[in-house]
């Protein structure tokens, strides 16, 4: 179980914006990338989730291992909080949400309708998710956007947990985690204007 | 060399700039000299007097009609399999032009309706493809103006043109059941007989190669101008990221 | 599967689910109709059965935004994109939650409003008949043209401008069946006609679905 990437190449509406990315993260291990707004770092997330071709290179992860949680979190309004959790583990092939309800502190908003929670709780419950995908790698695009200082301490906690179990994080935050993770900076493997080759096969670009 | 080298854009802009002018000429001499000829120097038809010479605009436009949503499909079919972006780009050009040749179709077929029908329109099968076909052609370039990313639109249309000639299939034989028609037999057909004299068949023959090369010719500016404008626009593209 | 399913059906039943709306749209339709032709019930009979299936036709065409805009909104669709679920089969179960809730319901109101514009008595049961056979066949293309537009912001005429002609081998089939039912003619050709339609686009549309929401989620 590991997460690999050969010679990554990932592009936004047609145009390539990160090149020549390789990088590995073994189980038990958290890499965060930093980068300014604008680089592509969630592009690049959203291709190794496989929700975008990449240009170029590899992506070598196990079959259906990688969870991705993004700035929208799927939540139904009108669901509570306990059916939302239920029906992604219905859906994940998983059945106790207890312990994603536990490690987030949802249990006493369990029966509430998620339109009534706040921004923070329901970014808790977004992350809650991850929990009962059962799904060893998480990719995680700015996660901690409107959490406050304790559930950031929460989701760090859940984060630790999931690497202790043998699982990776590939996680693109700007804030501090307490994690001991590596960082990778993203920003030197911006993708370079290619010259205009008038020969070229399709020669828009 | 293979006919692929043309899906190049490069390429494909240096032959259609050499060919676009002589398409342009010789459409021009066949309309020309197919409609004076078709107009003017053939006999009244017995039954039908001089309403009959519409067929040098109808039967025409009607054949194009069918045939540029064809080429479309072929286009878009060559974009999934082959992803060249010349091929959607022409897909995306011969819209319009085939939604015009519709339009002269049931526009002259109205005109050629009212005094032999007593109707300028009746719920006839032929008819009613047409105006299917119409709204087909409408759905689709709607759907290419509204997406903004070239090649999601690209994606989107052609599977919509897949789809679309499906239940336009579909859709005429459901209308054939639905009605049995007043509208004559094809007027050209290559295994039946002939159901046109050869009087008038000959300048028909004529504005039909006019009306085929004023399409390729229309076309190719089109699709000419689409290469363009992606260019321009991925030339902002890269400025805005340098 | 099952699960998206529950929830789909659980979201249609709560509050804002648009449950009924199109329920209470072709009941408006059906009381406009005699006050557009006239109330003479002669004239009412003749055209009741086309008018009860244009009327499920819009009626099911105006809750289609429903089934998968919501879902592209809050990102639901990103992460079921990445869910062990195929897509195909994603698009499927929208299809037959919409039906279920949409279709269904139209279906066993039909015979009510029918009464309204007093179709012949001879043509309930094809009229059933016809809208049970043709009303999933609505719901499966009408995902392929909300699959198609879902990335684009208000994007229901559009929608409407995309699904309508599609709609037309359906319509003319199935309301060719409750017509010739309700004349007391026989019927089943077009049936058979409006059964391979709707199995056929049930099918093989899910693929193009699929294919459309790949792209668009890209």
């Amino acid at each position: 179980m590991h997460l690999n990437v050969q010679d990554l190449s990932v592009a936004r509406g047609g145009i390539a914006v990160l090149e020549g990315l390789s990088f590995t993260v073994n189980p038990g291990q958290a890499l965060i990338l930093r980068g300014p707004n604008g680089i592509g770092k969630t592009t690049l997330l959203r291709s190794l989730a496989g929700l975008q071709p990449a240009l170029n290179g590899e992506i070598n992860a196990p079959n259906e291992s990688i969870a991705y949680a993004a700035h929208s979190d799927g939540i139904k309004h009108v669901l509570t909080v306990r059916e939302n959790l239920e029906f992604w583990a219905d859906v994940f092939g998983t059945n106790d949400i207890a312990p994603a309800l536990n490690a987030f502190e949802l249990e006493p908003l369990a029966n509430r309708p998620a339109g009534a929670l706040s921004a923070g709780q329901k970014r808790r419950l977004g992350l809650a998710r991850l929990l009962v995908t059962a799904r060893p790698i998480w990719i995680l695009d700015e996660p901690t956007v409107s959490l406050d200082i304790h559930a950031v301490e929460m989701f760090a906690n859940a984060i630790r947990a999931h690497l202790v179990g043998g699982g990776i994080a590939l996680i693109a935050t700007h804030i501090d985690l307490g994690l001991e993770a590596d960082i990778l900076d993203i920003t030197s493997f911006k993708a370079k204007p290619v010259a205009m080759k008038d020969d070229a096969m399709e020669g828009f670009l | 060399m293979s006919l692929w080298e043309y899906a190049n854009p490069v390429k494909f802009m240096a032959l259609s700039g050499r060919i676009l002018p002589w398409t342009a000429a010789l459409s021009a001499i066949c309309l020309v000299v197919g409609l004076i000829w078709g107009f003017f120097f053939t006999p009244d038809d017995f039954r039908q007097g001089s309403t009959v010479k519409i067929i040098y605009l109808h039967v025409p436009s009607a054949l194009m009609a069918i045939n540029v949503w064809f080429m479309m499909l072929v286009t878009s079919l060559i974009w999934i399999i082959r992803r060249h972006h010349v091929s959607a780009l022409a897909a995306k050009a011969a819209a319009p032009i085939g939604v015009v040749m519709t339009l002269i179709a049931l526009i002259t077929g109205a005109i050629w309706g009212q005094p032999m029908w007593g109707t300028w329109w009746v719920w006839d099968p032929r008819l009613t493809s047409f105006l299917i076909l119409f709204l087909f052609y409408l759905g689709y370039i709607a759907l290419w103006s509204a997406i903004e990313d070239n090649d999601t639109a690209a994606d989107l249309t052609s599977i919509l043109c897949l789809v679309g000639s499906v239940f336009a299939v579909l859709s005429r034989y459901a209308v054939n059941f639905w009605n049995q028609g007043l509208h004559q037999g094809a007027s050209l057909s290559l295994d039946k007989e002939k159901n046109v004299a050869d009087v008038f068949y000959q300048p028909l023959l004529v504005c039909i190669a006019g009306f085929v090369l004023l399409f390729v010719a229309l076309m190719l500016l089109r699709t000419r101008t689409e290469i363009r404008a992606r260019r321009t626009k991925a030339l902002l593209a890269r400025e805005r990221m340098a | 599967m099952k699960a998206l399913l529950i929830r789909d059906l659980r979201l249609a039943m709560r509050a804002g689910g648009g449950f009924g709306l199109g329920l209470a749209f072709f009941l408006i339709v059906t009381v406009l109709v005699p006050f557009s032709v006239g109330p003479d019930s002669a004239l009412l009979s003749t055209i009741a059965a086309g008018i009860l299936w244009l009327g499920a036709l819009l009626a099911c065409l105006l809750s289609l935004d429903r089934i998968l805009a919501l879902d592209w909104e809050d990102g639901t669709l990103d992460l079921l994109a990445c869910a062990p679920l195929p897509m195909e089969g994603t698009v499927s179960i929208k299809a037959l939650a919409h039906w279920l809730t949409t279709g269904l319901p139209l279906i066993l109101a039909a015979p009510l409003f029918a009464l309204l514009l007093s179709l012949p008595s001879a043509g309930y049961i094809p009229l059933i008949l016809s809208l049970l056979l043709g009303t999933p066949a609505l719901s499966v293309i009408g995902t392929f043209g909300a699959a198609l537009t879902v990335g684009i912001k208000r994007g229901g005429l559009l929608l409407s401008l995309l699904v309508l002609p599609l709609y037309v081998p359906t319509l003319i089939f199935g309301s060719e069946v409750a017509r010739r039912g309700a004349d007391g003619l026989s019927y089943s050709t077009p049936l058979i006609m409006l059964a391979g339609i709707t199995l056929g686009t049930i099918a093989l549309l899910p693929f193009a679905s699929a294919a459309v929401l790949r792209v668009n989620i890209r």
